[in-house]
């Protein structure tokens, strides 16, 4: 017997969801609809494989709907037997879309149901579903009923929704299709590969969306027929995995023979080491990753870097006693198909990096880049989700994630241009805290393979080669497996475990089950030892996997761990004391080979260094020739630059984000100092978050200053048409301002990386990203600023049921983690006091290419891209040094929208006015009309608030650096600017710039 | 002696760090202890003198906020918890804490109706979790311990999206109110016009979920039991107050947990 409970709020009571639900229904561009009424629906199952007689009776679902499922003091609730449910003859006006989740995907409801029941001694239960039933009444068609569903209610990737008909519960499908699954030999297929011509290989590689390419099943091949025999399907899909773009990063490997111009930026010869790698006009570079990433890495030989490169995250240190994690990872594909579960397990997957390092989350960040919210339908390619759709369903999900792990998300940026819209970007940091010395990473023959968290399920199979392919308009369909719901009290309860066996030396080495899952992790960790594993000792989360299956999962929460046989027993007394499972699937042998069982059958044999060494290196072509030659002066005709302010101020890289960043817990933890909003009003967005980890905090009290750690990001993609190698400047610069703006110390500086790009085999699309990796290798070093971890996405493209390819602009995000020395002395860009005097420093030119007013105002040729700033280090360490001593009261740095706009900020954050002269602004010769000087974007500068009574002291600290005073505080609301001719050229107040700033 | 304070961790609480600091700092002795632990009997109720229940998606509030650690409380603690409270000794309940203390029936807990719900915390009016700091003024009269003597609000964040307060109905909330049980309640900004509450109330968003009567926190009649949405925990140090840049401090959320640790320590 199935029973449907269903539970709404009681008559007379407001439904919050309701009201969000109208809105939204009208953004689809529906009208017509009155209301919304949302009924929570629950099915319970007794015993369906035995038949009747169920195991739960009438009681025992009274009992549940009494004691679990409803609020007696805000809801209703009525239940019945399903097949006592008919379906109501329609109304008219009134429609009912029912939605239910796909049989496999992850029902985290469901499952606190059953555990509920069997609290509450109703042991009846055997299964349990939840849905959701919405009422919509209305004029209505069905097209529009329909669009509805399929837009707003249910995405079909994961969910399918019946209209004015009943959902079936989705366990029922699952328990008939499993019923009698393959098992025993069958289950294993054995690819005849040794004899196939390469068309052959090609081919085989294509039908199993492999994803590799011939010189790799050629090098399997090869392999194969020096063992005597064809690979198992286990075998070749653990290849594919280890071998794919997402997981050993061939493009970054590759060696490239790379053309472009003998790049010397025009600006840039002010004592940056520039020569090392300033290319002729053909190169051969011996991998992107070695030649420069790391490269930087090394040259800046930073004593306080603990792990870069090597590790899920990297490592430096933050003092004496505790060392820091930071890592940044994107979830594109997955939030393009499914945007909730796709951010969702994109912050899982990096929390699990963190955890995968032995460090406790403390801190999470998100870079968001989306489509347009308000773009039109007509413009949507086909099979892609609308823009508005996907950034609701990603912050969700971000905000679901880190807010039920109890980790503060703090910082982050949003970008929006339409080139994002079938490829929308998600990145998600996380920084960690783990006492030094505390993470293991020296597996020992015979330590016990041992698996804890979820359970393996087929949710995300393929999920690492998926990744690494571009999408069409079809891939929903076909790659809906790949994509997953997180579940993230199972990993809070995993961290906490392993926090406990970390304290107690459990555990040899640990890694985190992501992109590749067992075989991935496994593999990994058994890269030198190899191991024997026995896969039918996974726990599953349903019958009937198959063994490629149960090894290539990408089910989330789980980790691997080494554990030596001695420490078993206490390591599963500590799991089982948080409720989280822990199975030992095998060991770690020693002889070099990684053989994977199946009961008592061979699966798999693979030489584990074939399987980490045998890749072919890719030879890749890649060119780069700079953009026409931009008009030098633009003819700019924007006259009304106020009215230009409060336009910029609207736009979606700078206005308000706090209807976003408010549904993001950013004080759990406590740490949060320096946190996303500050000001009069607590709404001025912070340039980076300052946090005092609670470890650090709660040590005793010795009475020495305290220290801090600020995180920051920069990016702006809106420069890589121009120049990819400018753009990387200026996310590295921004990043580097950053954290410098709130106290954080210029010359303890970490840099992550993440590229976003298309399709590497396509040498302008490589040819860019070579750029702009050698402006990040010129950056870093100009900083002194080591790459700790990075990472990167490709084939970022998707061609359309039209055919033609969409692409993303080359995107990079450079996350930075900065010590703050002292919490005392951390600074926020709120205005503090009228009177105040305001100081520019750095250099402001006519750079206006890229900026947000060219982009406002529809001019592509305004000029190059910022190009990078010289000395631009010796000026944070003295802004720093200023800082450090007590003289800011507030700083802000210049980035989208420049000068006016970072100085609105400032006001509207302070509730205070201010007064400006362009005139008194440190400029070079070609800054020279009112509208570049306000607006353009040069690097290297911020806006800083000083007492008079300290702008002495100030002036000196900043003496043989560009630096001038440029205006004052006011103790009123009004906001003047004045041009070159010293007539104000900018007129407003604080009413109008809130407005402007909080418009939709 | 620094009185033994007990944490309670339910799987899914994540704010029990930061609870068991505040604790540290008011003079207690705090552990951190999960469900699990007492329901095996390896530690045992009585040998604390106070019980925290922190902050958290307990169970990932699957079922409703606090729902499924409501159950818990009651079916795998047995009578352990309303033993604890009718021998007096202190229980505070921090957001999910509090809302699993309410869904146990063990706030208000007015007259007869031991362990039976009396009132809820929902769906915030905005349909949304948020977070923003709040000033949350104390109720003058109210029996509870852990308010007693504080004159001026407490300033501190809410993080949750179920915070509305509503009682099961009229009766119960005037006899919320009428014991003043109320202990604290959200206010608009001290020292501005938006401070003097009018007669519909502080408003969105000082009252940052739309609860009845602007209702933050309640105390049982005894005033021992005391839960409340927001996190007085996230404020004990002056650098955590948002406006410390401009100069502004006090109204921290420690003085909630120093009257418990000190009522705690002097409790048989």
């Amino acid at each position: 017997m199935i029973y449907c409970v269903e539970v709404s709020i009681k008559p007379g009571l407001p439904d919050a969801r309701r009201l969000g639900l109208l809105g939204q229904v009208e953004a689809l561009g529906v009208m017509g609809v009155q209301s919304v009424a949302v009924t929570d629906l629950y099915f319970l199952s007794g015993d369906p494989a035995a038949g009747a007689p169920s195991g739960l009776d009438a009681d025992g679902v009274q009992r549940l709907v009494a004691e679990l499922l409803h609020d007696p003091v805000v809801e209703q609730v009525m239940w019945r037997p399903l097949t006592a449910i008919e379906q109501a003859e329609p109304r008219p006006g009134v429609w009912s879309v029912e939605v239910t989740l796909l049989p496999g995907v992850t029902d985290s409801v469901a499952e606190s149901l059953l555990a509920g029941a069997a609290m509450i001694g109703v042991h009846g239960l055997r299964q349990a579903a939840t849905g959701r039933r919405y009422t919509l009444a209305g004029a209505l068609d069905a097209d529009q009923v329909e669009r509805i569903a399929r837009g707003l209610l249910a995405n079909e990737v994961i969910q399918r929704y019946h209209v004015n008909a009943l959902a079936a519960p989705p366990f029922v499908e699952t328990v008939q299709r499993e019923t009698g699954g393959v098992m025993g030999d069958a289950a294993v297929e054995v690819i005849a590969l040794r004899g196939v011509d390469d068309a052959g290989l090609l081919a085989i590689s294509r039908e199993r969306r492999l994803s590799l390419d011939l010189a790799e099943m050629q090098a399997i091949q090869g392999y194969c027929r020096a063992e005597g025999r064809d690979p198992t399907d286990v075998e070749l899909e653990m290849l594919a995995q280890t071998w794919s773009e997402h997981c050993v990063h061939k493009t970054f490997k590759a060696v490239i023979e790379y053309s472009g111009p003998a790049a010397e930026p025009p600006h840039t010869v002010h004592r940056l080491p520039f020569t090392v790698h300033r290319p002729p006009s053909t190169i051969p570079i011996d991998g992107l990753l070695k030649t420069y990433i790391r490269a930087a890495t090394e040259r800046a030989a930073k004593p306080w870097v603990r792990s870069a490169f090597v590790d899920n995250a990297g490592i430096v240190a933050f003092d004496e006693q505790f060392d820091l994690a930071f890592k940044v990872e994107t979830h594109n594909h997955p939030s393009a198909l499914e945007p909730f579960g796709g951010a969702n397990t994109g912050v899982g997957g990096v929390v699990r990096d963190v955890i995968g390092v032995s460090a406790r989350p403390i801190a999470n960040t998100d870079i968001l880049f989306f489509g347009p919210a308000d773009l039109p339908w007509e413009r949507l390619p086909a099979g892609v989700l609308h823009p508005r759709r996907i950034a609701d369903g990603v912050v969700a999900g971000i905000e679901d994630y880190g807010n039920k792990m109890g980790i503060p998300t703090v910082n982050g940026a949003l970008f929006t241009d339409e080139s994002y819209t079938a490829n929308p970007l998600v990145f998600c940091g996380c920084l960690g805290i783990l006492p030094h010395g505390a993470h293991r990473t020296d597996p020992q023959p015979g330590d016990l393979a041992v698996v804890i968290g979820g359970r393996t399920g087929r949710d995300g199979l393929r999920g690492a080669t998926f990744s690494s392919m571009e999408m069409d308009h079809q891939t929903g369909a076909i790659a809906g497996s790949a994509v997953q719901i997180g579940h993230p009290i199972h990993e809070k309860q995993v961290l906490e475990a392993v926090l406990l066996a970390r304290d107690e030396g459990l555990y040899s080495a640990i890694t985190d089950c992501g992109a590749g899952g067992l075989s991935s992790a496994i593999g990994e960790m058994g890269s030198e030892l190899g191991a024997l594993v026995h896969l039918e000792r996974a726990p599953l989360k349903y019958p009937g996997l198959r063994p490629w299956e149960i090894w290539l999962s990408e089910a989330q929460e789980r980790m691997v761990l080494a554990v030596p046989p001695d420490n078993w027993p206490r390591f599963q007394a500590i799991c089982a004391g948080l409720d989280v499972e822990a199975t030992a699937l095998g060991e770690f042998t020693g002889d070099g080979r990684l053989r994977i069982l199946y009961g008592a059958q061979l699966v798999g044999d693979i030489d584990v260094h074939f399987l980490h060494d045998g890749i072919p290196r890719r030879r890749l072509r890649a060119e780069w020739s700079p953009p026409p030659l931009p008009i030098a002066h633009s003819p700019f005709t924007v006259h009304q630059l106020t009215d230009a302010l409060l336009s910029l101020l609207g736009q979606p890289e700078t206005r308000t984000k706090e209807p976003i960043v408010r549904q993001y817990d950013h004080e759990v933890q406590g740490g949060t100092l320096v946190k996303p909003f500050h000001g009069a009003a607590n709404a001025g967005s912070s340039d980076a978050a300052v946090l005092a980890p609670l470890d650090a905090l709660r040590r005793p009290a010795t009475g020495a200053i305290r220290r801090g750690v600020a995180l920051a990001v920069g990016a702006n993609p809106f420069y890589t048409a121009l120049d990819p190698y400018c753009m990387a400047w200026a996310a590295v610069d921004e990043a580097l301002r950053n954290v410098v703006a709130v106290g954080a110390d210029p010359d303890q500086v970490s840099l992550l990386d993440n590229f976003s790009w298309g399709n590497p085999n396509l040498p302008d699309r490589l040819g860019s990203l070579v750029r702009c990796v050698q402006g990040c290798y010129d950056a870093a070093v100009a900083f002194g600023a080591p790459f700790i971890s990075g990472k990167d996405s490709l084939n970022n493209e998707y061609t359309g049921a039209d055919g033609q390819k969409h692409a993303i602009p080359g995107t990079l995000v450079v996350s930075a983690l900065a010590i703050v020395p002292d919490i005392d002395r951390t600074v926020t860009m709120d205005l503090k006091q009228g009177g105040d005097w305001l100081y520019i420093v750095g250099l402001t030119r006519g750079e206006l290419g890229g900026s947000s007013l060219a982009r406002r105002f529809g001019a592509a040729g305004w000029g190059s891209a910022p190009q990078p700033p010289a000395d631009a280090l010796d000026l944070y360490r003295a802004l720093h040094g200023a800082i450090a001593s007590g003289l800011v009261r507030a700083c802000h740095d210049c980035s989208e929208g420049g000068l006016a706009v970072a100085a609105a900020e400032m006001a509207l954050a302070g509730g205070l006015g201010l007064e400006l002269r362009l005139a008194a602004v440190p400029r070079s010769a070609d800054a020279d009309h009112d509208a570049a000087i306000a607006f353009c974007e040069s690097l290297g500068r911020l806006l800083v608030e000083v007492r008079p009574s300290a702008s002495d002291k100030f002036e000196a600290l900043l003496a043989g650096h560009p630096l001038a005073r440029i205006g004052r505080v006011r103790a009123d609301d009004r906001i003047i600017i004045a041009g070159l001719d010293e007539q104000p050229v900018i007129e407003t107040n604080l009413v109008a710039v809130e407005q402007a700033w909080r418009s939709p | 002696m620094n009185p033994p304070i007990l944490i309670l961790h339910a799987t899914g609480s994540n704010r029990d760090r930061e609870a068991a600091w505040a604790c540290e700092l008011a003079g207690g002795a705090p552990e951190i202890v999960h469900v699990n632990q007492l329901a095996a009997g390896e530690r045992r109720l009585q040998d604390y003198r106070m019980v925290v229940l922190p902050g958290g998606f307990s169970y990932g509030d699957d079922l409703g906020a606090g729902k499924l650690w409501a159950v818990a409380l009651r079916h795998r603690l047995g009578d352990g918890l309303a033993a604890f409270v009718a021998a007096g000794r202190p229980v505070l309940g921090i957001c999910n804490g509090f809302q699993a203390l309410v869904k146990a029936g063990l706030l208000p807990a007015l007259a007869d109706e031991k362990m039976t719900q009396q009132a809820t915390l929902t769906r915030n009016d905005s349909a949304r979790f948020e977070c923003r700091w709040v000033w949350l003024e104390p109720q003058t009269g109210s029996p509870c311990i852990f308010t007693q003597g504080l004159t001026e609000p407490i300033y501190c964040p809410v993080a949750h999206g179920e915070g509305k307060f509503v009682a099961r109905d009229e009766t119960m909330l005037a006899a919320i109110e009428a014991q003043g049980l109320a202990a604290l309640r959200y206010v608009g900004r001290p020292g501005t016009a938006a401070e003097a509450t009018a007669p519909s109330g502080a408003g969105y968003p000082w009252n940052p979920n739309g609860s009845q009567n602007d209702i933050a926190g309640i105390c049982n009649p005894a005033g021992t039991v005391f839960g409340l949405m927001p996190h007085p925990e996230d404020h004990v140090i002056p650098q955590q107050h948002p406006q410390v840049h401009r100069g502004e401090r006090g109204l921290l959320g420690l003085p909630l947990f120093v009257n418990g640790v000190r009522y705690a320590a002097q409790v048989g």
